[in-house]
């Protein structure tokens, strides 16, 4: 049938040939279609490989600390050293090993069991019956992993600053108090923002490694020579490519939305449109840097490794999703700005929990389309290039 | 029956080491990610640009201002006029907190009344905000401290809070220390994994596979010639992240050597173990590779790389107990920092050592049941 279509286009005029062309171009998405559908491997990586990775990141990624263990030396055994003890106890958000030696304690920061020592002094306990606060009471927190060391200090003050309180040890409030208040998330539950980043990352890895895997292996089989050999122009056989995974790439995306609002919870404050419009225009870098990656290399090893290198982790590290790129050394916020998933997970975020905010969608999709041109134009002419 | 082992780790070393490209992949990438990553993960909060709406014109809210100025935490203080900026700022996430004065929050100060400021966050980025309302708190509970000494003429009344903090192995709460050790395990597994994950898949492809189990080697053979060559190369990955570990990060490291390499080799026992089952039970390389990472992203996200297995549900933490990545960075970073005893590196080698041999025994009877 291609072949007729190419003589024909050869000879006759310009309207049979756009109309040729369409042809060919739709027989070119139906292969494409129809290899998708027959390949598991595809669907298992569009499906089941980001429900998989949503379920983990939401129930295994939290940055609320939720229960430290952490050890109690009481030195003395007395009325308010014991209440003191008993307040870190009832605390929710400690489980507390008590002792009466602090050096039973030191083996098990070491091993890992405990997390923090609060040492409770022998004077502690007159000190506080006779009205003044000289003993100090320690707190060692383990600083291997800092953020946990941090949360420790803090819930140890807030245990401690409840129970002065109870006690009336010092109640005068400070004249000048700041009062806090959390637009969009005023509960301050990190799945808000974990979910949707989220979902980021897992689009970022499937855009990127699906079609970096499935042309690779063309590459390999010969087979995308085999194309290229056709009337076919680059163009076409680039969105032919690109339109199939697309549309899985949409679907993807709605069954991670899905999960999100319905199993974790996440709220969708945001219209449907703007979510697919964010979506879409992420797909552009992602599967351009998919295409990008497999014509580069042509190899299905070099490419499943760069996809994972080059997507993946970027998109986990570098996105703003974990840690907060205003943070990190200047040349790597450079960096950050051709990761697409950054933005991605900024819209994403608003989207969800904020709300419809064009302004910032329009930036931010306008960033990911031009990273996506880029990939493109560069796969244009690699894809070109080797066949010279 | 050595000279056929030989030959046969020789022949799979240069399969990986032979093709250009795939030399690159596991010498370039690693090293760069160790400098990028190590630079990027960070958890603290610093260089934020945030705003302030300041309807009062007295000394107390300059005050505030000059403090906010000092701290590192923040780079730049936009100045905005009404709230409608404030509410625009925000929403396009041009600064995550904005300060809101009233006009008569230094006459109510100055006058003793209780005076109150607006702190208002982003929380889309909850976790910074947090920070972020930390750090602002801290500055206005040192200022009304302050306000009460000056107004009372008294030092001595202060009450101080009887608490002395101490952070033990790194004092400094130094990031670096945290991360770089953390980076080196995960990097060495996603690479064991690399290696081993397309190494039998890859000769099921090509039909080598066939070859090798027709010639005299026996199972146990082929599993050692596939083990050994990918242990070699992960220990010289290793060393070389202990290198720039040590030597550029200036990571202190206080254990022993040997104890850090003991856990590496059952570390990379159990990930090539993983690696070499899932290849065997693939049929071709792209299934080799999606089980690959299967594997992979859920061995990081629950090995306590990110967020601490703590916090984790606790059926997600029992799941854990067989990710060999959990208990190697348990061995790393307390190796390092804490110069862990042996008997608590050998706790950590336990479950090692138990899913190594699992894994490789099961690969090694898969090599056998695939050929009947």
């Amino acid at each position: 049938m291609s072949d007729s279509s190419t003589t024909q286009t050869s000879a006759t005029g310009r309207d049979e040939q756009s109309s040729g062309r369409a042809r060919r171009f739709m027989a070119l998405l139906l292969k494409e279609s129809i290899q998708i559908v027959r390949d598991p491997s595809s669907i298992l990586m569009a499906f089941v490989l980001p429900l998989i990775l949503l379920f983990l990141f939401g129930y295994g990624v939290s940055l609320d600390a939720t229960v430290v263990r952490i050890g109690v030396a009481v030195e003395e055994m007395n009325e308010p050293a014991q209440s003191l003890a008993a307040a870190f106890r009832g605390s929710r958000y400690f489980r507390v090993k008590e002792v009466r030696d602090r050096r039973q304690l030191m083996p098990l920061m070491v091993s890992g069991e405990i997390r923090g020592i609060v040492v409770i002094p022998a004077k502690f306990g007159t000190d506080v019956s006779r009205g003044v606060t000289e003993s100090q009471i320690q707190v060692i927190a383990d600083g291997t992993d800092p953020n946990t060391a941090k949360f420790v200090q803090n819930y140890v003050q807030g245990v401690w600053n409840v129970w002065a309180a109870a006690r009336g040890a010092d109640g005068a409030m400070g004249l000048l108090t700041l009062e806090p208040r959390f637009w969009f998330n005023p509960e301050l539950k990190s799945q808000y923002f974990l979910v949707p980043g989220s979902i980021a990352i897992v689009m970022a890895l499937v855009g990127t490694l699906l079609t970096a895997l499935v042309v690779a292996r063309e590459w390999e089989r010969g087979t995308m020579e085999a194309m290229m050999a056709t009337p076919i122009s680059t163009f076409e056989l680039i969105a032919g490519k690109l339109l199939p995974y697309f549309l899985l790439g949409l679907g993807s995306m709605a069954m991670c939305t899905a999960v999100a609002v319905f199993l974790f919870g996440v709220p969708l404050r945001g219209s449907f449109l703007a979510l697919v419009a964010i979506s879409a225009a992420f797909l552009f870098p992602a599967l351009g840097q998919g295409l990008l990656i497999s014509s580069a290399t042509k190899n299905q090893f070099v490419a499943s490794q760069a996809a994972l290198l080059s997507g993946f982790l970027p998109a986990m590290l570098l996105s703003g999703f974990i840690y907060e790129i205003d943070s990190m050394p200047k040349i790597i916020q450079l960096v950050t700005y051709i990761v697409p998933a950054k933005y991605l997970i900024a819209s994403l975020q608003t989207v969800f929990i904020a709300g419809d905010i064009w302004p910032l969608f329009a930036r931010e999709m306008a960033a990911m389309i031009a990273i996506g041109m880029v990939f493109l134009f560069l796969t244009a002419r690699t894809t070109r290039k080797s066949l010279e | 029956m050595w000279r056929r082992l030989r030959a046969l780790i020789v022949k799979e070393l240069l399969a990986v080491l032979r093709d250009r490209r795939s030399r690159f992949i596991l010498i370039g990438p690693p090293l760069l990610q160790i400098f990028l990553f190590s630079y990027a993960a960070t958890l603290d909060v610093t260089n934020i640009q945030m705003g302030v709406l300041n309807r009062d014109a007295g000394r107390w809210s300059a005050e505030f201002l000059e403090r906010i100025d000092g701290a590192p935490a923040f780079r730049r203080i936009i100045n905005f006029t009404s709230q409608q900026q404030v509410a625009e700022a925000i929403n396009n996430r041009r600064v995550v907190a904005v300060l809101e004065f009233n006009p008569d929050f230094s006459r109510d100060i100055s006058a003793g009344r209780q005076a109150q400021a607006q702190l208002l966050l982003d929380g889309r980025r909850s976790n910074a905000a947090q920070i972020i309302a930390g750090y602002l708190t801290t500055i206005a509970s040192d200022i009304s401290r302050d306000i009460s000494v000056s107004l009372s003429g008294e030092t001595a009344s202060e009450p101080r809070t009887p608490i002395a903090s101490r952070y033990w192995f790194n004092p400094n709460l130094d990031d670096f220390w945290y991360i770089v050790p953390s980076l080196m395990g995960t990097l060495a597994l996603l690479l064991s994994l690399v290696v081993t994950g397309q190494s039998v898949a890859r000769e099921r492809e090509l039909g080598t596979f066939d070859q090798l189990m027709v010639s005299p080697l026996r199972v146990t053979e082929i599993l050692i010639g596939k083990t050994l060559p990918p242990l070699i190369i992960g220990l010289v990955q290793i060393s070389a992240f202990l290198c720039v570990a040590v030597f550029f990060f200036q990571v202190p490291f206080r254990g022993s050597l040997v104890l850090l390499y003991l856990g590496a080799i059952f570390f990379l026992a159990s990930t090539i173990g993983v690696g070499l089952f899932i290849s065997s039970l693939s049929q071709t390389q792209q299934q080799a590779f999606l089980g690959a990472f299967l594997f992979t992203a859920p061995a990081i996200l629950l090995s306590g790389f990110a967020t601490p297995v703590e916090n984790m549900p606790g059926w997600l933490q029992v799941i854990t107990m067989a990710d060999p990545l959990r208990h190697f960075l348990v061995i790393v970073r307390g190796v390092f920092l804490k110069g862990m005893p042996a008997i608590d590196v050998a706790a950590n080698i336990l479950p090692l050592c138990l899913i190594a041999i699992f894994t490789l025994t099961t690969a090694g009877w898969l090599f056998r049941s695939r050929i009947e």
